[in-house]
């Protein structure tokens, strides 16, 4: 029998490569069926707003601050009650990520104060050109449900009276 | 020798050519559809229905990428060497009969371009060129791993086309004729896979390497070799090689089917039904297509399961075993064909003495292998 022993294994080799022949392929069909991504999968950032459409971003810029591979540019501004973009004092008038530089390790995401900048599920970053890799805050910002809930947004006087808004702690 | 013979000729030419091209083109569709299925993936599905135009994509691909030629080589050689491979293997399957003959537009067409008296011996001497055009572009690309690749190729088809040759006398000895309809004729009772089990064992293996096929892919080894012989051709003339090959596989399909499993003819027990090639002649190019498909698809499933050989085993297995090992089968054959011409029961001393004897070669290379085991111990 063990003469014959390299010759079954051959044969059960064979037998293996057909029987998986026959089962059903593993493969996603991509662009029509997506995989969904893991809980804590960090994609694309996106910038959260409180539930009124005011941005959570009070443009302190500790996200460039923690950034490793310096992909983040934040310019704050002040707010006034005509024209108010977030809860606290400042609001960012600019903000930028290179998403050339990104390196997708959720610095920006642990330094944020406010929870504002959050990596999400989308992973399809495409670019034809090197400019067209820096997104701005109007791609970054999350949709709102309603045009009135945009910002700017004119507040009544002394509702918004914290330079950074009051916070609970983190949950998770 | 009248116009409408000439014009018979050059269609049937040319509809063979376009067969091999546009089956070369199923054929890589086929193996990397099979191959994929056999690694749980899908494989090519989404140019044309089912991916059936990936050819196409492939093929237009790499008309329309550059060319390189090396500044170093040999630029003639170089040109010509994908020439000389490609055409050899389009000439042998001129010679392959894909039926008997058909009544067409009033005249009697033949399912065969060419008819020779000698075609086993075309097949050997034909293919054995073909092996020309690995070694002269493995020496022309002035690269180191093209050299290597061409020179495992040349010795590899030494080694394997004497056993090839020897499988091949077996079928001639049996049909007690070189031409290629005298032998599926002779199957017509018995295919000879049947009488010579291991003569097809044989063909089956020497085949394998024949074609550079895994797991006797040496010359293209990508581990050791980048990609042979074919490591600076780029483009069309790469298209040219990669083409060869496949067609080789196809056409040396062909040759297995008509010297072993009765060609174009059908099952031997279904030979005096309705289903039979003798009473319909158009069943023919059907049967040895079905044929085809089952050896092509045995190829694709040797490479998906079985790893390379290393280069010292496989020539041992070609020069110790296989070839020893034919010259005895074409021995038995002979002796068990003189035997049978007193009794026609001797004719089953072939299959019974050839597996004997198979079995024999099988122990004999176990119990060096176990020598040597000791040896190193």
């Amino acid at each position: 029998m063990r003469v014959l022993e390299p010759f079954l294994a051959v044969l059960r080799g064979l037998w293996t490569t057909l029987r998986s022949a026959f089962e059903k392929p593993i493969t996603y069909q991509y662009p029509e069926v997506k995989r969904p991504v893991r809980p804590r999968f960090r994609g694309r950032h996106e910038l959260k707003r409180y539930e009124n459409g005011l941005e959570k971003c009070i443009g302190c810029a500790l996200c460039a601050a923690a950034c490793p591979a310096d992909a983040i540019f934040v310019e704050s501004a002040e707010n006034t009650d005509e024209a108010r973009y977030s809860p606290g004092d400042r609001y960012a008038s600019t903000y930028e990520i290179n998403m050339l530089r990104c390196i997708f390790c959720g610095f920006c995401e642990d330094a944020c104060p406010t929870e504002a900048i959050v990596l999400g599920d989308n992973y399809e970053l495409s670019y034809t050109d090197r400019r067209q890799a820096i997104y701005p805050k109007e791609m970054l910002l999350d949709p709102v449900p309603d045009p009135a809930m945009l910002t700017p947004q004119k507040t009544p006087p002394g509702l918004y009276t914290r330079s950074v808004p009051e916070m609970k702690n983190p949950q998770d | 020798m009248d116009f409408a013979l000439i014009l018979e000729w050059s269609i049937k030419s040319i509809v063979l050519i376009l067969a091999l091209l546009v089956g070369f083109g199923y054929l890589t569709y086929y193996e990397r559809r099979f191959l994929a299925r056999m690694q749980v993936r899908i494989g090519p599905n989404r140019a044309g229905p089912m991916g059936l135009l990936q050819w196409v994509a492939d093929a237009i691909k790499l008309i329309f990428k550059e060319e390189l030629t090396p500044a170093k080589a040999d630029k003639l050689i170089f040109f010509l060497a994908p020439i000389v491979t490609m055409v050899p293997v389009t000439v042998l399957a001129g010679v392959i009969p894909w039926g008997t003959s058909v009544r067409m537009f009033g005249r009697d067409v033949t399912l065969y371009i060419a008819d020779i008296n000698v075609g086993i011996l075309y097949f050997m001497a034909v293919a054995s060129i073909a092996v020309y055009g690995l070694v002269l572009a493995g020496w022309s690309s002035n690269n180191k791993y093209a050299t290597m690749g061409g020179l495992r190729s040349t010795a590899q088809m030494i080694a394997y086309e004497l056993t090839l040759g020897l499988c091949f006398v077996t079928a001639v000895l049996l049909a007690d004729s070189m031409r290629t309809l005298d032998i599926v004729a002779a199957q017509r009772d018995m295919w000879f896979v049947v009488l010579q089990p291991v003569g097809v064992a044989i063909f089956i293996l020497a085949t394998l390497a024949e074609v550079n096929r895994a797991p006797f892919d040496m010359p293209e080894a990508e581990q050791e070799l980048t990609a042979g012989y074919h490591t600076e051709y780029s483009g069309m003339k790469f298209a040219l090689f990669f083409m060869a090959e496949y067609e080789k596989m196809i056409v040396i399909s062909m040759i297995g089917a008509t010297l072993f499993f009765g060609g174009f003819r059908e099952f031997w027990f279904l030979k005096d039904t309705f289903l039979s090639v003798d009473q319909t002649p158009w069943l023919g190019p059907i049967y040895l297509f079905l044929k085809l498909v089952v050896f092509l698809g045995g190829m694709i499933w040797v490479r998906a399961t079985l790893p390379r050989l290393r280069y010292d085993r496989l020539m041992s297995l070609g020069w110790k075993v296989l070839l020893p090992l034919s010259l005895v089968i074409v021995f038995i054959t002979a002796v068990g064909i003189i035997l049978a011409e007193s009794n026609p029961l001797f004719i089953w001393l072939i299959p019974v003495l050839s597996i004997i004897a198979g079995l024999v070669a099988v122990l004999a290379v176990h119990l060096e292998l176990r020598r040597k085991e000791y040896a190193r111990s």
